[in-house]
C-alpha cells in the first residue's frame, strides 16, 4: 500500500496475509460482483492533497462566503428551534461520570448515567402528563413513526388517521416507516382558521377500524390545535390519540397532552439545550399510558434496589428488545439518543418548572407581538385566526421564497417560505420568535416586509 | 393435579413447545409445563387473547414473559378462548408455583377432537424432554 493509507493500521504484510487467507490475489478481487460497467476505473477527480496550513487558509476563505445574520436576525422553526442554554449545561455534561453516550448495558459501572436518564424519563412523563416514557429516541419524526408502530401493535387496524396539519417532514419519515407494512396513512383535513377539523377525522374514523389518531400540537402552521375535541373523536372510534410535540418548550404553558386524551405523545425535544447542528443531532421522546408498557420501544430505564437494599438503575424490559428477542422484539431500536437526553434532563431540571413556564411566556408574548406587528404590515394578511405559541403563518405581498432571498441580503432570515413543501401557499412564511429575538428585530423585521409590496 | 410425579402427570397430552392440555367435555384447559415454567424463571407478565378469540392449533397465541426472555406460547389446539385465568394478571409467578393447576393459562372449546391425536402423551413428552436434555 502507499503512502495515502497511513492512518490504516494494517501493514501491507497483514494484508496479504488477510488475502491469503481467504483465496483472493488482491483487494479489487472482493468487488468482482460489482458489474464492471460500475465500477471506476481511474482515481476520483479530485485536487491533491493540501499542506495543513494551506487547508485551513482555504477553509478560512470558504467560510467568509456564508452569510450568517445575527442570532435575533433569524427566525426559522418548523421543527427546529433557537433556545438559549445556560452555560451549566455544558459545563455538566463535560463530567467524566457522564462520557458514554450510549445506553450502558452494566448497571455495576454506569449509575451515572442510568440515573441521568432515568430523571429524563421522569421529566418527560411530567411535561407530557403521561405515564411512560422511554431514554430518548434518534429524532421527533423517528419518534412519531414509532409511535404509529407502536399503536399499531396494540390495535392491528392496519390503518392510521394523520392530519394534514403535521410536519411534512415528519410525514414523509412516517411513509417511509410504514412503506413495506401493511398500514395506511389516511389524511384528514383542517378548518378555515388552521387547526384540524374534528369533525373531518370523525369522518375518516368512521370509514374503517383504525389504532390510531395522529395530529400536531402546536401544528405545523404555528396554530393551537383543540386537542380535546380530536381526542373524543378518537375515543368514540376506539383508536388512540397520538399527540407529536416538536416544541416542547410550549409545554410550559400548554396542558400535558396526557391531561388531555392524548394517550401516546411522540417528539422533539431538542429544545432543551440541544444546539442546533447542521442536520443534528436531535432528540426524539416518546411517551405513553401505562396500558402501552410491553409495547414501548427503545431502552426504558427503571429504578430499583440492589442486595443491600440501595436504590439503584437498571435497564429494564431488555427481555423484549432485539439483543435477547431478535426478529421478535417489540423494536429495531436498541439504542437512545443518550448524550441529548442527558442535555435535556439537565436543561430542564436548571430551567425548572417555573422557569419553563417563564420561557414559554416570554416565547409566546413575542411571537403575539410579532403576529400583530407582521400582520398589520402592508399588503401582509394572517391566513389563520387560531391561537399559537411561538410561531405563525404569515402571507406576504410577494412570492415568499424570493422574499426570503432578498432578505437574506440585509442579514435577516425571516422564516420558512411553505412553498417549499405545498402547493399553493407560494406567498406563505412561517415565522418563529423565541426568546433570541429582542423587540428591535422583531421591528426590523415588519420595516424590511413592509418594503417588499 | 393427579397421577403421575407431578411433573409429568399422565391425564394431561402435551406439545413440543411445553404447553399442556386438559379436556374434558370438549373443553380444553390449556397451561405451560413444568419444564417451560423451571426454564423460563420468574415468570412477570402473560399475554393471551381474550376471551372469544379463535385460536389455531400449533400456532403462536401470546407470550410468557420471565426476568430472562419473552416466549411464545403456541395453541395446543384450534378453537375459541372460552376463559382466561383472571389470577395471573396480578400474580403471574402463580404459574412457577403451580403450572398444572391454579396456573392454567385458558380455556378452549375444541373445535375439532381429532386434533388430540397429533399430541404427545406424558410417557412421550418425558421421553422428549430427556432425549432434548441429551
Amino acid at each position: 500500500m502507499g503512502d495515502g493509507h497511513r492512518y490504516i493500521p494494517a501493514s501491507d504484510a497483514e494484508r496479504e496475509a488477510m488475502l491469503r487467507e481467504i483465496g483472493v490475489a488482491r483487494i479489487e478481487d472482493l468487488f468482482a460482483s460489482v458489474p464492471d460497467a460500475l465500477r471506476l476505473k481511474a482515481p476520483l477527480a479530485i485536487d491533491p492533497a493540501l499542506a495543513e496550513q494551506d487547508l485551513w487558509a482555504h477553509l478560512e476563505s470558504r467560510s467568509r462566503e456564508n452569510r450568517v445574520p445575527a442570532s435575533g436576525s433569524q427566525f426559522l422553526g418548523g421543527g427546529a428551534y433557537r433556545h438559549h442554554a445556560p452555560a451549566l449545561v455544558d459545563h455538566l455534561i463535560g463530567r467524566t461520570e457522564f462520557y458514554s453516550s450510549y445506553t450502558p448495558y452494566q448497571p455495576e459501572i454506569s449509575q451515572g448515567t442510568l440515573q441521568a436518564i432515568f430523571e429524563y424519563q421522569t421529566l418527560i412523563c411530567q411535561l407530557t402528563e403521561l405515564d411512560i416514557s422511554n431514554a430518548s429516541m434518534y429524532d421527533g419524526a423517528s419518534s412519531l413513526a414509532e409511535a404509529i408502530l407502536m399503536a399499531e401493535r396494540m390495535a392491528r387496524a392496519g390503518r392510521v388517521v394523520v392530519s394534514d396539519r403535521i410536519h411534512p417532514e415528519y410525514l414523509q419519515v412516517c411513509r417511509t416507516h410504514l412503506a413495506n407494512l401493511d398500514i395506511a396513512i389516511v389524511p384528514f383535513g383542517a378548518r378555515e382558521d388552521g387547526t384540524a377539523d374534528p369533525e373531518a377525522a370523525r369522518r375518516a374514523l368512521r370509514q374503517a377500524k383504525t389504532s390510531a389518531l395522529v395530529l400536531q400540537h402546536p401544528n405545523f402552521f404555528g396554530c393551537l390545535e383543540e386537542v380535546e375535541a380530536l381526542a373524543a373523536a378518537a375515543r368514540e372510534a376506539q383508536a388512540h390519540l397520538i399527540v407529536a410535540v416538536t416544541e416542547p418548550v410550549s409545554l410550559g404553558i400548554l396542558k400535558g397532552p396526557g391531561r388531555q386524551g392524548a394517550d401516546v405523545v411522540a417528539g422533539e425535544a431538542h429544545s432543551f439545550g440541544v444546539p442546533l447542528s447542521y442536520g443534528g443531532p436531535y432528540l426524539g421522546f416518546l411517551a405513553a399510558r401505562q396500558a402501552f408498557l410491553r409495547n414501548l420501544p427503545g431502552r426504558l430505564v427503571g429504578e430499583s434496589r440492589d442486595v443491600d437494599g440501595r436504590r439503584g438503575y437498571v435497564l429494564t424490559l431488555s427481555t423484549r428488545e432485539q439483543h435477547i428477542r431478535r426478529e421478535k422484539a417489540t423494536s429495531n431500536i436498541c439504542t437512545n439518543e443518550g448524550l441529548c437526553a442527558l442535555i435535556a434532563a439537565i436543561f430542564m431540571s436548571v430551567v425548572g418548572k417555573g422557569g419553563l413556564r417563564e420561557l414559554a411566556v416570554h416565547n409566546h408574548a413575542k411571537a403575539a407581538y410579532a403576529r400583530e406587528a407582521l400582520g398589520s404590515v402592508r399588503g401582509c394578511a394572517l391566513p389563520y385566526a387560531a391561537p399559537i405559541f411561538n410561531e405563525f403563518t404569515v402571507r406576504l405581498p410577494v412570492p415568499a421564497a424570493a422574499a426570503v432571498e432578498r432578505l437574506a441580503d440585509r442579514g435577516l432570515v425571516p422564516g420558512i417560505p411553505l412553498s417549499r413543501y405545498f402547493e399553493g401557499m407560494e406567498r406563505d412564511l412561517l415565522v418563529c420568535v423565541t426568546e433570541m429575538n429582542a423587540r428591535a428585530d422583531i421591528d426590523r423585521l415588519a420595516d424590511e416586509l413592509g418594503r417588499l409590496g | 393435579m393427579s397421577k403421575g410425579d407431578g411433573i409429568y402427570p399422565d391425564d394431561l397430552k402435551y406439545t413440543k413447545e411445553h404447553e399442556w392440555l386438559a379436556v374434558q367435555g370438549g373443553i380444553g384447559t390449556v397451561g405451560i409445563t413444568h419444564y417451560a415454567q423451571s426454564e423460563l424463571g420468574d415468570i412477570v407478565y402473560v399475554e393471551v387473547p381474550a376471551a372469544g378469540s379463535p385460536v389455531v392449533g400449533g400456532e403462536e397465541f401470546g407470550t410468557v414473559e420471565s426476568v430472562k426472555a419473552v416466549s411464545e406460547i403456541f395453541a395446543p389446539i384450534s378453537g375459541e378462548v372460552l376463559q382466561v385465568n383472571p389470577q395471573l394478571a396480578a400474580h403471574p409467578e402463580t404459574i412457577n408455583k403451580d403450572p398444572y393447576g391454579e396456573g392454567w393459562l385458558l380455556k378452549i372449546k375444541l373445535a375439532d377432537p381429532k386434533e388430540l391425536d397429533s399430541l404427545m402423551s406424558a410417557a412421550e413428552y418425558r421421553k422428549y424432554i430427556e432425549e432434548e436434555a441429551n
